[in-house]
């Protein structure tokens, strides 16, 4: 959450002022909802035809007045009423962050339902119809798939693969389990525990076992909203939500194999085992379609270098067409959506710019967060529309099943699991995978998609499908996060990857599948190295454009580092001195071996006072912070060619020069023969620079921007920019400040130039816009608002 | 090879002891180095290097070199052999065994110091107890090799930059004329903190009986 930057005291009236804003808002909206809900009963012919009359009207009678202020309400309806929804999702949202301690205690899921609850009892208590707003297709179409996306785009694939057996058991075997633990005991109960002709005793075995099916399913949603805020240690997370994601294969097929047979009246072993095959179809064939349409995907966006506008559409619409493809044919459609995006992922994000890849994450973030929050409010409002059929004894004893049949899954489960695991789940590893059950809008969707003929006892299931949602979501919701502190459950890891982590990660596997290799076994780190090499040897050629298929992956995380610390920089006000998570004073002078042998030229050395230094250092900085104002050239469609535009690249050229000024500087004390432009010369220059920068047409001339994480004492730094070097000196000064290819003739410590459709690439990437401070390791997490 | 059978069955609770592997490990152990090194008694570099899954292996130097380099038997001797038996065989082996879930947090400590100290010893090749800038550049390169052509000069600034962390996280305040002699062991270890080295530096032994492990074959 960002921290308020406004004073205390006016912050305070401010903030009632807003919480003011939001009920007027609220009631108002309610109240046009409901009476467009009552409108929705007025024939909209007879209005259209009272339009033309009085059109018609106004053409005849020309005394009629022309009417200056006209209501029409209709046309606008849906549009209107939807934004209206998702207005008040949004300020709630903002809401609940403006009252002190309340996110604290309570988790967001909770209080939007409440929230749903509200809205959907004053809309009932002025006497309207609340409008049926969890509609199955509403929500499987529109609100659950950018949850899902979201999720699969930025799913952690290292720890998702290395529990992908755990994940699966839980997911496969568990739900199972939960589904006919539960159906079959609820039907039990129903035959033994009450009278003959109570109601109950009319639900048959199948109707309690599709029940079950419904109910078992850890719902991802959910998860993912409490979850998000205990930050609880990646393998639980990642087994859980895991676990939610892939139940869903188990859950369509036990949903449509129950809901069949229901209709049939009759089970065959046949039927049972095509049950069994389809299940395999429906997995693997989700799985399928997403793998296709990502590949399509991560092929499409190799030729997206001259359109970059448009590059985030296709992710999301691959994405999204994955999603309905999987749907026609009955598939799972989560399934589709998480391979999709996870395996387009990485190809993408090697294609597309920097700015695409920004849009990208705050579109799937934006939208997955209001999607969460129309959800819970909707589940609220659902809640008040009924229809409801409350029994006591199908309810609590549905609420227990669930429980009792969680715990002992679990339970069961990670004992058989722990025999193949190295690292095994703990006993407090599993209270938290039980407690981290939660059920939630999507068992309440498939109950609402239950026909009212074939299961007269909807409203029963429906009844206590929420009331095991309420009982999750609130109950096991607020407790979880008191639990994990009392538990003292390992929590997440906020330290970002630092570049030792990632060399020695990668020398570690390939140490480990060289001893496998040695040991003559074809372990885990086999396999995974077989794929990387099939990967980077015939994949990557074909979906990545240009050089960036052939970059190593450390080298790709090298330079996302420096792009990393250089927006840093950026937002940190420009301060040259690099911010690092620890004030350290070590530079590259530090570590670099004393000078062994210079190369030929003797550098006699004239000595000037370390003071004289210093103070000739400092002149120079303050100089060259002066800020000049920059020409925007503002194109919607050519975003890439206007590298000027941020204070990124204003302050990448700061950088440089000061680099540029301190080596020549360095080089000044340390060489006799000073060459043509003295550091006087130049800062003159650059200070009596107001020209705009102009952009070089041939952008194939256009260099690389390295950023060194050294800080600017180096002698090692890195740039660029070799204004002096270069023959046309006047060009330069009319056109002032440029960036120009480096000249190849050098000194010896700096990094060797790389190609120039490379420079080209990188500067295409590095210089867009970096948007406001991308986190790129928070990758799995959601940003809270 | 009967007699050698023998005598290694004597000496399997020694081993077992030595190298904390069970004796099913330590027959199928056994016979994965009968294997390599054509039933003789002991294994030379060639062996090794005659697999041929290790070809695409970028660091396959390092990991051929760290089986014949004395400091990874326990044993406080430095230097390198020039072949190896058995016992020193699984010595070097039982550095990735995985580490018992049940063991105390002290167990875990040592069972950690000794795999991070496996890792260093690779690492530091003139075996000067720290690991210099041209040591770590040489790991960078070694590990980028196998990619293509990589200029030198990137490997480089990769390696200077994780120097460069290692000391600002470890020493904070250096003066600009004070000089960072190297990665030592416990900078080393520091730096590797986030990494559960116990967790994830380990391969799965075989337990089961050998016939269910397909070898790859010297000669395919």
């Amino acid at each position: 959450m960002p921290s308020r930057t406004v004073s205390h005291g006016s912050s305070g009236r401010l903030r009632g002022l807003f919480l003011v804003m939001v009920l007027v808002f609220l009631e108002s909206s309610v109240f046009t909802l409901a009476f467009a809900s009552s409108d929705q009963h007025s024939p909209t012919t007879a209005h259209s035809d009272g339009h033309k009359a009085t059109d018609h009207g106004s053409h005849n009678n020309t005394g009629k007045a022309f009417p200056v202020l006209d209501l029409n309400y209709e046309n606008v309806r849906v549009p209107f009423e939807i934004s209206l929804w998702v207005l008040l999702a949004s300020l709630m949202k903002l809401g609940f962050h403006l009252v002190p301690h309340l996110s604290n205690i309570v988790p967001e899921s909770c209080l939007l339902i409440v929230v749903g609850l509200l809205v959907g009892g004053i809309i009932r208590g002025t006497g309207e119809t609340v409008p049926p707003v969890l509609d199955s297709k509403l929500f499987f179409y529109i609100l659950l798939p950018p949850i899902i996306l979201d999720a699969g785009y930025f799913l952690p694939i290292r720890p998702f693969m290395e529990n992908l057996g755990t994940i699966l058991i839980f997911a496969v075997v568990g739900t199972l389990w939960n589904a006919f633990f539960v159906g079959g005991l609820l039907y039990g109960v129903c035959q033994i525990g009450t009278e003959s002709s109570s109601i109950l005793s009319r639900i048959g075995l199948l109707q309690c076992l599709l029940f079950g099916s419904i109910i078992s399913a850890v719902d991802p949603v959910a998860v993912l909203a409490v979850f998000e805020e205990i930050h609880i240690n990646e393998l639980l997370h990642i087994l859980v939500f895991g676990e939610s994601l892939l139940n869903d294969a188990v859950t369509v097929v036990l949903y449509h194999l129950f809901e069949e047979f229901s209709g049939i009246g009759t089970v065959t072993l046949v039927k049972g085992f095509l049950g069994v095959i389809s299940f395999f179809v429906v997995a693997l064939g989700g799985v399928l379609v997403g793998v296709l349409y990502g590949i399509l995907a991560a092929f499409t966006s190799r030729f997206t270098s001259h359109t970059r506008v448009i590059e985030p559409l296709f992710v999301f619409l691959y994405s999204y067409m994955a999603y309905l493809s999987a749907e026609i044919f009955h598939l799972s459609g989560i399934m589709a959506l998480i391979a999709c995006g996870a395996v387009m992922r990485p190809y993408v994000e090697a294609n597309i710019s920097h700015k695409s890849h920004t849009t990208i994450k705050y579109f799937l973030k934006m939208w997955s967060s209001v999607s969460e929050t129309l959800i819970f409010i909707f589940l609220g409002v659902a809640t008040v529309a009924g229809p409801h059929d409350w029994n006591w004894t199908f309810v609590t004893v549905t609420v227990i099943l669930c429980l009792v049949a969680r715990v002992i899954g679990v339970v069961g489960l990670t004992f058989i699991i722990n025999k193949f695991r190295i690292v095994k789940l703990t006993t407090k590893d599993q209270f938290i995978i039980a407690y981290g059950g939660l059920r939630g809008a999507i068992a309440f969707s498939l109950g609402f998609l239950l026909e009212k003929d074939h299961f007269p006892e909807r409203e029963i299931f429906l009844t206590a499908i929420i009331t095991v949602i309420f009982f999750t979501v609130f109950v096991q919701g607020m407790t979880i996060k008191p639990l994990v502190e009392l538990l003292a459950v390992k929590k997440k890891q906020e330290a970002k990857r630092s570049i030792n982590e990632e060399i020695h990660t990668q020398f570690l596997d390939h140490l480990l599948t060289g001893i496998e290799d040695i040991c003559g076994h074809y372990g885990h780190h086999h396999w995974k190295d077989k794929l990387n090499r099939f990967n980077k040897k015939y994949v990557k050629k074909c979906l990545i454009a240009g050089e960036r298929s052939k970059e190593p992956q450390l080298i790709a995380f090298y330079h996302k580092m420096e792009m990393k610390q250089a927006i840093q920089l950026v937002e940190s006000g420009g301060g040259i001195k690099l911010p690092s998570a620890m004030p350290s004073t070590v530079s590259m002078q530090n570590i670099q071996p004393r000078p062994p042998t210079k190369p030929a030229a003797e550098r006699a050395i004239p000595q000037l006072s370390k003071t004289k230094e210093e103070e000739i250092r400092k002149i120079l900085r303050t100089n060259l912070q002066r800020t000049r104002q920059r020409l925007r050239s503002y194109n919607r469609h050519t975003l890439v060619a206007d590298p000027y535009e941020d204070g990124l690249s204003d302050l990448f050229l700061k950088k440089q020069k000061m680099f540029q000024i301190e080596k020549k500087m360095n080089t000044y004390l340390t060489v006799p023969a000073p060459p043509p432009d003295s550091p006087t010369m130049c800062r003159a220059r650059l200070a009596s620079d107001p020209q705009a920068y102009s952009i070089k047409p041939a952008l194939n001339k256009v260099p690389m921007i390295q950023v060194d994480l050294a800080s600017p004492q180096s002698p090692d730094s890195v740039n660029l920019l070799d204004e002096f070097g270069q023959a046309n000196q006047q060009e330069e000064e009319e056109q002032g400040l440029m960036m120009k290819p480096p000249s190849r003739p050098r000194e010896g410590k700096k990094p060797g130039e790389e190609d120039e459709a490379k420079d080209q690439q990188k500067l295409m990437r590095c210089l867009s816009d970096p948007g406001p401070s991308a986190d790129e390791d928070e990758d799995g997490q959601k940003e809270s608002s | 090879m009967g007699a050698s059978q023998t005598r290694l069955e004597h000496n399997y609770d020694d081993l077992t002891e030595k190298s904390g592997f069970s004796h099913e490990q330590i027959k199928n152990l056994y016979q994965r180095f009968q294997q390599l090194s054509g039933n003789n008694e002991k294994i030379s570099r060639d062996d090794l290097e005659r697999i041929p899954a290790l070809n695409n292996n970028p660091i396959r130097k390092q990991i051929i070199t760290a089986f014949f380099d004395k400091r990874n038997q326990h044993q406080n001797d430095v230097g390198s052999l020039d072949e190896i038996g058995f016992e020193q065989f699984l010595m070097v082996m039982s550095h990735f065994r995985p580490v018992n879930s049940k063991a105390t947090e002290e167990e875990k400590a040592t069972v950690r110091k000794q795999k991070l100290r496996f890792l260093f010893n690779m690492h530091d090749t003139d075996n000067d107890g720290i690991i210099t800038l041209d040591e770590y550049r040489t790991v960078v390169e070694e590990l980028l090799s196998q990619s293509g052509a990589i200029e030198t000069e990137v490997a480089r600034a990769i390696a200077d930059a994780a120097m460069l962390e290692v000391a600002s996280t470890n020493v904070p305040h250096m003066a600009p004329d004070d000089f960072y002699e190297g990665i030592t062991f416990e900078h080393f270890e520091q730096i590797l903190k986030g990494i559960e080295m116990e967790s994830r530096m380990h391969i799965r032994f075989l337990d089961k009986n050998a016939a269910t492990m397909r070898c790859g074959k010297l000669s395919s």
